[in-house]
């Protein structure tokens, strides 16, 4: 039952933080880290099945291999923003878990710019008038 | 599993015994020391951590980056 271990590491990981806490603050922030990272490394498994049966369903769909790597990509990197927010949020520097959110979104975007051009060009050509013209 | 749960007991329990020593030290009135104690026990703890999140990013550069 991977589900009991994780929501146990979790409890424990609360619960040793609270006391470490008011001896030392960055010692709980440490352990709170070090949980989350656990719990991710445990995730990431079955991450990867979702992801090998993604690629497969594509792959049996013949679509063009750069855009579902692209897709695939953007959802890692919304994954590790989101991670290093939350992170940044718990120390109590919530600018800079606003810096790292931005930095995600940006990078997100640039990575889409051959899939937006993919788009507009498919409309271009669909409307006769200015594709074909 | 590559690595187990017992690096978070760890750090926990390195924290706590830190935090005593500098209790100790406080009272024996050597501020210095604990200062210095605190110090140490924060760089080994930011080691463990360090190699923890090393382990996460090289596994998710492995699933999301690996087409």
């Amino acid at each position: 039952m991977d589900i009991l271990q994780i929501v146990g590491l979790g409890l424990a990981a609360t619960f040793l933080a609270l006391v470490l806490k008011e001896k030392n603050q960055v010692f709980a922030l440490v352990v709170s880290v070090a949980a989350s990272v656990f719990i991710l490394l445990m995730l990431i498994d079955q991450i990867q099945l979702v992801m090998n049966m993604l690629k497969s369903m594509a792959k049996n769909a013949h679509l063009n291999n750069v855009y579902v790597a692209t897709i695939i990509k953007i959802i890692g990197i919304a994954y590790i923003s989101e991670f290093g927010a939350q992170i940044a949020k718990d120390a109590g520097q919530g600018s800079m878990a606003g810096k790292i959110e931005l930095a995600g979104k940006i990078i997100i975007l640039v990575m889409a710019i051959p899939i937006l051009t993919a788009i507009v060009e498919t409309i271009m050509n669909l409307m006769p008038q200015m594709g074909g013209g | 599993m590559s690595l187990d749960v017992n690096t978070i007991f760890q750090i926990a329990g390195i924290g706590i015994i830190v935090a005593m020593i500098q209790t100790v030290l406080k009272q024996m009135g050597k501020e210095d020391w604990a200062q210095w104690v605190t110090l140490i026990g924060f760089i080994v703890i930011l080691y463990m951590a360090a190699t923890l999140i090393d382990d996460l990013f090289e596994k998710i550069r492995q699933v999301f980056l690996n087409m």
